[in-house]
């Protein structure tokens, strides 16, 4: 099993949510997050006074999936969430030695 | 306990002194009911107009802290005033500070008092005693003590805003008939002007916040800063309109002139904006607004509407470049731009009120009416304004921080105001 994890702009989730439903993966876990990375910040100015806002808001989802299927669920992603700007975002790929379903005490490769 | 009840019987016979039930004869009653309502419109302007404007302001941690700076004067004030603030107002008196006449409202009831009960001047008069020293708290935002801000301004209202308002108002030596006669009309000097200069020496006293100005300190909610803003600009009409005193037609000048200012005022400091910064802001747009009502404040029942439109457009210009250039070449940190606002649009619109009075509207000629003396005056009241207020909110500063301690601590100040003043979070 592989846990996949996307980092994208906030404003292509529903756009992600879509293209990863089509692969049939019906399941994620979301968190907002703050980030920057060569997209660096903008700029903001109040009352004449210029600020640098460097950490931007982002999305980061997670999924756990069998190894067979992780090509098609990246490319999913990156199918969905890309714009083709600086500040698209990262998907990270890791091994998961165990996972289990709490419901059923089961391991999820059994489930899934 | 026969003490404790002793106490409370005199109490009762003092504060309870019954009001006295003159004949009605002299009273208007249209002046009447709009006095009563400009009083409520600029009550409003406190809380939870300022309350909104400054509460949105600042940093989520300080928002109710903020908030409760202003929230405190509609009770501290409001008791100050009716126990000897009044008194020491309006009261016979020399020509700096009222007498001991109308101590616990003694002699002030239901009689005439010009064509409305004398109850109603005095209300009508509490509310400027309420927002003036809340403006000062956007000087000293997220970073004062809530017991040290209680007891200067408390301090400050009697030693500085009691007398002002003697010496311009109530037949001191700045009012019609004293020595330095100036035009103010509903309070540049008296409260825009000595709040925003007492803002200033507050915020070089405080000093700055931790972490500014390298630290972005970004407003945490300008959609209350906005609805703030747009309730101070309707209570407004109440401040300038109801200071006509009656329902008449300078109290429609005043109406028109504290509209067309507002706008006038937008328009210019957005304009600048845009041009200077590249893009023109919503908090630009609003703070052009309070700047435009400030200035538009004494001159409001002395000018015509063409002239309040210009004003509005030098207030506007002009606060924009005290906020955004001259605040950032000092370096002081008036956090929420108390004195780039108020004392600079106050001074602004005091000294235009003497170029652009007009005998036809308020009774008395300006500049450009050729009375060059009219101006001098203004100047010159606005001078003694500055020091006054200044100094005397120093050494105001120096007591309470020998007995208080003004700031407060480091860790509370990260902390925020919210958990360590008054124990409590405004978003869970």
């Amino acid at each position: 099993m592989k846990k996949i994890e996307a980092i994208v702009q906030p404003f292509k989730l529903d756009d992600v949510r879509e293209g990863l439903k089509r692969v049939g993966m019906d399941g994620m876990t979301l968190f907002d997050v703050r980030g920057y990375g060569r997209q660096r910040g903008h700029k903001e100015i109040y009352r004449g006074h210029e600020y640098e806002v460097d950490l931007l808001p982002k999305v980061k989802l997670e999924c756990v999936v069998p190894d067979d299927r992780v090509d098609e669920t990246v490319g999913a992603i990156i199918e969905s969430a890309r714009t083709g700007s600086i500040g698209d975002g990262k998907i990270i790929v890791s091994d998961v030695p165990e996972a289990i379903q709490i419901r059923s005490g089961q391991s999820l490769e059994d489930v899934l | 306990m026969k003490r404790i009840v002793t106490f409370a019987v005199m109490l009762i016979a003092v504060l309870g002194l019954p009001v006295s039930a003159a004949a009605q004869d002299g009273i208007d009653t249209g002046d009447n009911a709009w006095i009563l309502t400009s009083s409520a419109l600029v009550l409003m302007m406190t809380g939870p107009g300022l309350a909104l404007f400054y509460g949105g302001l600042v940093r989520q941690r300080n928002v109710l802290g903020t908030m409760m700076q202003s929230f405190a004067m509609m009770a501290l004030m409001t008791l100050l005033w009716a126990i000897y603030g009044y008194s020491l107002s309006f009261a016979e008196g020399n020509t700096f500070v009222g007498g001991f006449g109308h101590v616990f409202l003694n002699g002030v009831g239901m009689e005439p008092n010009g064509s409305i009960p004398h109850l109603t001047f005095m209300v009508f008069q509490l509310m400027f005693a309420i927002i003036t020293p809340a403006l000062i708290s956007g000087a000293f935002a997220e970073r004062m003590k809530f017991s040290a801000m209680l007891l200067f301004m408390a301090l400050w209202g009697t030693v500085v805003y009691f007398p002002m308002v003697h010496m311009v108002w109530g037949g001191g030596f700045m009012s019609g008939d004293g020595m330095i006669p100036c035009l103010d009309f509903a309070g540049g000097s008296v409260v825009h002007m000595s709040s925003g200069v007492a803002a200033l020496v507050i915020a070089l006293y405080l000093g700055k916040r931790k972490g500014y100005p390298s630290e972005a300190m970004r407003p945490h909610n300008l959609t209350f800063a906005f609805i703030g803003a747009c309730l101070l600009w309707v209570g407004w009409f109440g401040f300038n309109a109801g200071s006509a005193l009656a329902a008449d037609g300078l109290a429609a000048v005043a109406f028109v002139n504290t509209h067309f200012a507002a706008a006038a005022a937008v328009t210019s400091w957005l304009v600048v904006e845009w041009l200077r910064d590249g893009k023109p802001s919503m908090l630009g747009g609003i703070t052009g607004a309070v700047a435009g009502l400030v200035a538009i404040t004494p001159a409001s029942g002395f000018v015509a509407p063409m002239d309040a439109i210009i004003i509005g457009l030098a207030a506007g210009a002009i606060c924009y470049f005290a906020v955004a250039v001259v605040k950032a070449k000092f370096g002081y940190d008036d956090s929420l731009d108390a004195f780039g606002v108020h004392g600079v649009g106050g001074t602004v619109g005091a000294l235009l009120t003497g170029v652009f009075a007009r005998m036809a509207i308020g009774g008395a000629d300006g500049l450009v009416e050729g009375n060059a003396g009219q101006f001098v005056n203004n100047a010159l009241g606005s001078a003694l304004t500055w020091v006054f207020s200044g100094v005397a909110t120093f050494v105001i500063l120096k007591i309470v921080d020998a007995i208080i301690g003004v700031r407060i601590s480091s860790g509370d100040e990260s902390i925020g105001l919210d958990i360590t003043q008054h124990g409590e979070e405004a978003y869970n």
